[in-house]
């Protein structure tokens, strides 16, 4: 910026013989020059997020939009996972970002209740009424207070397959719960177990539960049981995880049984089905599948690897469970005016359309045209995301402290590997996560 | 330092030299203590501020707020994640500093005997130069379960199907009561009885289509030839059809025979003979007599690929973690305990060898007595550091089986920071930690004053 305010003074002072340009543009007063309304010429915002790699070159995208837009300049600094410290920290020490990308609900509320974070403005807020389905305010906001713009969202109730593997076995992606229980067994038959699950990430059987949870006793309770005012006793829990068990219990739907389930890593459960040597028919997972097929196995999206949405549980509605980065502005920020402009920037459809451009992202702003993304199986993840409307819910782990479901080795995260070793006890597994839960929440 | 000072001017002279004698001791001690000002600064700053901190810090809750008393170490003793890391903790010390130092005197006696005794010892001493984080990550990927990933269970699956074939068809099974029953032993017989003159079909599934052996044939027009009087016939085929549409428990048109399998004729328990599929699938008994008999298809057809040891299985985790650490260690243990012995009295030595002594004698009756400083030093320096030893249990444990290893170190750690953030917990977890780490230290330090003496 300095540089770019140098040149331009010596750029007045050579012209300073007789052209009018300069007058305007070197005067004191609100700089208007080049394309677009450059309102906030001269100031700049900091952002900080987990995002790095290709995820981070995308965002970056996005910002030199708004730079274009604005004349403000952006920087953005990777975070690494542990965004709470890292901003933390960063806030001690006098040096906080004005603009953070939370990824989880429960962070987002952990910032609010220290007042870090200043409410968005009224603008931001008027287009999230108009372009978002209730439940992202809701999740977006603390005591009533909008505080979040979630701006990029996972679609984590997909069940990704190899299509070859399907028509092999001659079935067709299920629509029930049950259905998908009877095509892997005919999956299972053809040769190819039809499940590869990733026992040794803990987080990928929550997700499990949470999505036969929300569709089995539906989004009450599921909302109840996150916020922990459900205990995980009820009779709810027993019969999802009972469900669950059905799948779990049965050799020929896991490949490589329990043990081999286990011992699958979520990179590994992926390789299971889209790698060089296929193991299983379908993996379920959120819609990141579709890159690391793509990015690893070199499998083209849509046409080696595909997906259909998480099949309804006994007479419930199919669930849509979903996680995403919020945008927050923080009090402490040195350039508010800015950071809010960049908020307000990024709750419009035409900034969703550049990273959806790029790949690799989904928007929960119905505004959003389908048509900005950039394949059909991303489309078809966009829709049915956007398409679910209110009954989207949030990862219930991602919600819960650490402790219990966030934790390698300990929580929910344990007792459910615990229970994929060994299904036959339901019951006894729910009174272990509500007493790791009862510990984790204290209350 | 001091002591010797103190020393110097322990038996003052009388008279007024005494005077100056006082007068030189407080001098003295002034310098000393300025001396030792900037080290017992940054020793209390950094040592004894910590400890007293954090014993004060045990005593509140996770916030940090509010006194809860001794609640943080009952709370300790009565969770189980804590209790087994106090076992494995205790398995680590027993274990771990024994075998190094035993292994590292082997080594360093055998070594010294050797030609290449520098070059030895350099190998030895060479994983000591690797981080704790990447050794870990070695170690990880060695142990892995998958043959194709863990060197160790490749050796172990090389070695075991070496001498153990494999079987033709380890994923075929057959559909629950559509003719075929599973015996305990992992065969199948056939659940109605046939008698010569009878001819089976037995449907098999799970066999991928790519791993039929190559040269199978479609079952069909074996399947529908009929038996002879005497003879007992049938095909063994995969009952799929590839893209679905093919009929349970027939043989339809495309659906392939299960060449190479071993067929049994058994009755009254008895296996009266024994055939191989064709490449269609079929068998047949000839001659049999008549009477009712079982087809059976026996278990090793079907046996499992052996698929090594779950070294990182809840059982053998730790053992294998201090595997790692002895991969480690052990040329440390070894070059201490060399430079131990090359000190050792060689007159001893070369006396016992006059009187006849022989090598075992020489070492068990001369060297290791007289390396006893060094080998206790080597032991204790040990227990002290497998006390804390965290990053490999850390890195090479899996999340299902991390409680099943945890050690102190690692259980104050997640207690602490990993996502339990009660760092009141933690801090009482440190705390046992010091008090159990005391006692060595101590010893350490005894033996390091007599040692000046």
């Amino acid at each position: 910026m300095m540089r770019r305010r140098t040149t331009l003074l010596t750029g007045c002072t050579g012209i300073l013989g007789g052209l009018a340009l300069g007058a305007t543009a070197c005067g004191g007063g609100p700089v208007s020059a080049g394309g677009g309304d450059k309102a906030l010429s001269g100031q700049s915002v900091t952002v900080a997020g987990v995002w790095s790699g290709t995820e981070q070159k995308n965002f970056q995208k996005v910002l030199d939009a708004f730079t274009e837009k604005t004349g403000a300049k952006t920087q953005f600094t990777s975070t690494g996972d542990n965004v709470s410290t890292v901003v933390g920290s960063k806030i001690e020490g006098g040096n906080a970002p004005d603009v953070v990308m939370v990824p989880q609900v429960g962070v987002l509320k952990q910032f609010a209740q220290k007042g870090w974070l200043k409410p968005l403005s009224k603008k931001t807020e008027e287009a999230v009424d108009a372009g978002y389905a209730p439940v992202w305010k809701k999740y977006g906001s603390v005591d009533g207070t909008l505080y979040g713009l979630y701006f990029k969202a996972a679609h984590k109730s997909t069940v990704w397959y190899s299509p070859d593997a399907l028509e092999q076995a001659g079935v067709k992606p299920p629509k029930s719960y049950d259905d998908m229980l009877k095509a892997g067994q005919t999956v299972s038959d053809s040769g190819l177990a039809a499940f590869s699950v990733a026992g040794q990430d803990g987080w990928t059987l929550t997700d499990w539960f949470e999505n036969v949870y929300l569709s089995q006793a539906g989004p009450e309770k599921y909302d109840a049981l996150a916020a922990h005012k459900l205990k995980w006793t009820d009779a709810s829990v027993v019969d999802a995880l009972t469900t669950l068990g059905k799948l779990f219990k049965d050799k020929q739907l896991i490949a490589g049984g329990q043990k081999g389930a286990l011992n699958t890593d979520f990179p590994g459960s992926v390789e299971k089905v889209f790698g060089p040597e296929p193991e299983a028919g379908m993996v379920y997972e959120g819609d990141f599948v579709a890159g690391v097929a793509k990015d690893q196995f070199g499998k083209k999206v849509g046409q080696d690897a595909n997906f259909f949405p998480f099949p309804a549980v006994g007479g419930g509605e199919a669930p849509v469970v979903s996680g995403g980065d919020a945008a927050v502005v923080l009090k402490d920020g040195k350039n508010q005016k800015a950071a809010q402009a960049l908020l307000e920037y990024l709750s419009t459809p035409e900034a969703s359309a550049v990273w959806a451009e790029a790949g690799g992202f989904l928007s929960p702003n119905k505004k959003v045209d389908l048509a900005s993304y950039g394949d059909d199986v991303t489309r078809a993840t966009a829709k049915s995301l956007v398409g679910a409307g209110d009954s989207v819910r949030f990862d219930m782990s991602d919600q819960a402290p650490a402790a219990f479901g966030g934790t390698k080795g300990t929580g929910e995260w344990k007792l459910l590997q615990d229970f994929l070793r060994d299904p036959s006890d339901p019951k006894g597994t729910a009174a272990k996560l509500e007493a790791a839960a009862a510990k984790a929440y204290q209350d | 330092m001091t002591a010797t000072l103190v020393k110097d001017t322990s038996s003052p002279p009388p008279g007024p030299v005494a005077d100056r004698t006082r007068r030189l001791r407080r001098r003295g001690k002034i310098i000393a203590l300025l001396f030792v000002l900037p080290a017992l600064l940054l020793l209390g700053a950094l040592v004894v501020y910590p400890v007293l901190f954090s014993i004060g810090r045990s005593f509140f809750d996770a916030s940090g707020t509010s006194f809860v008393g001794g609640d943080n170490y009952a709370e300790m003793f009565r969770d189980p994640a804590t209790l087994k890391a106090v076992r494995n903790t205790a398995i680590w010390v027993v274990i771990a500093p024994a075998l190094l130092t035993g292994l590292g005197l082997i080594l360093a006696v055998l070594v010294e005997k050797v030609r290449w005794a520098t070059a030895f010892k350099l190998l030895l001493f060479m994983p000591m130069a690797v981080s704790f984080l990447a050794a870990g990550i070695i170690f990880r990927l060695a142990y892995d379960e998958d043959p194709d990933k863990g060197v160790l269970n490749a050796a172990v699956v090389s070695v075991h199907d070496a001498f153990k074939g494999e079987s033709s068809y380890p994923t075929a099974r057959a559909r629950d009561a559509q003719g075929l029953t599973k015996d305990k032993d992992g065969s199948y017989r056939t659940s109605t009885s046939v008698a010569p003159g009878d001819a089976v079909a037995l449907g098999l599934v799970g066999v991928q289509p790519g791993d039929l052996p190559g040269g199978a044939e479609p079952a069909y027009a074996a399947a529908g030839r009929k038996a002879a009087a005497d003879e007992l016939r049938g095909v063994v085929y995969l009952d799929f059809t590839p893209g679905g549409g093919g009929e349970q428990g027939k043989v339809d048109r495309r659906e392939s025979g299960l060449p190479e399998m071993k067929v049994e004729a058994v009755r009254d328990g008895e296996t009266i003979a024994t055939t191989t599929t064709a490449a269609d699938g079929s068998f047949r008994f000839e001659g049999l007599a008549s009477g009712s008999y079982e087809v059976r298809l026996p278990s090793s057809n079907f046996a499992q690929p052996y698929e090594g040891v779950s070294w990182l299985g809840p059982a053998l985790v730790t053992p294998a973690i201090i595997g790692a650490y002895l991969w480690i260690w052990t040329g440390f243990a070894m070059v201490l305990i060399g430079a131990g012995l090359s000190t050792l009295p060689r007159d001893a030595l070369e006396a016992a060898r006059m009187d006849g002594a022989n090598e075992w004698q020489i070492f068990r009756r001369i060297t290791v007595p007289l390396l006893a400083p060094v080998l206790s030093v080597v032991f204790i320096t040990l227990v002290i550091n497998v006390m804390k030893v965290f990053d490999l249990v850390y890195i090479i444990a899996p999340g299902p089986v991390q409680e099943d290893a945890t050690v102190l170190a690692t259980q104050m750690w997640l207690v602490s920071f990993g996502g339990g953030n009660n760092q009141g917990l933690g801090s009482a977890l440190g705390v046992l930690l010091l008090l159990l780490v005391v006692p060595a230290m101590v010893f350490n330090v005894r033996r390091f004053r007599r040692s000046q003496r």
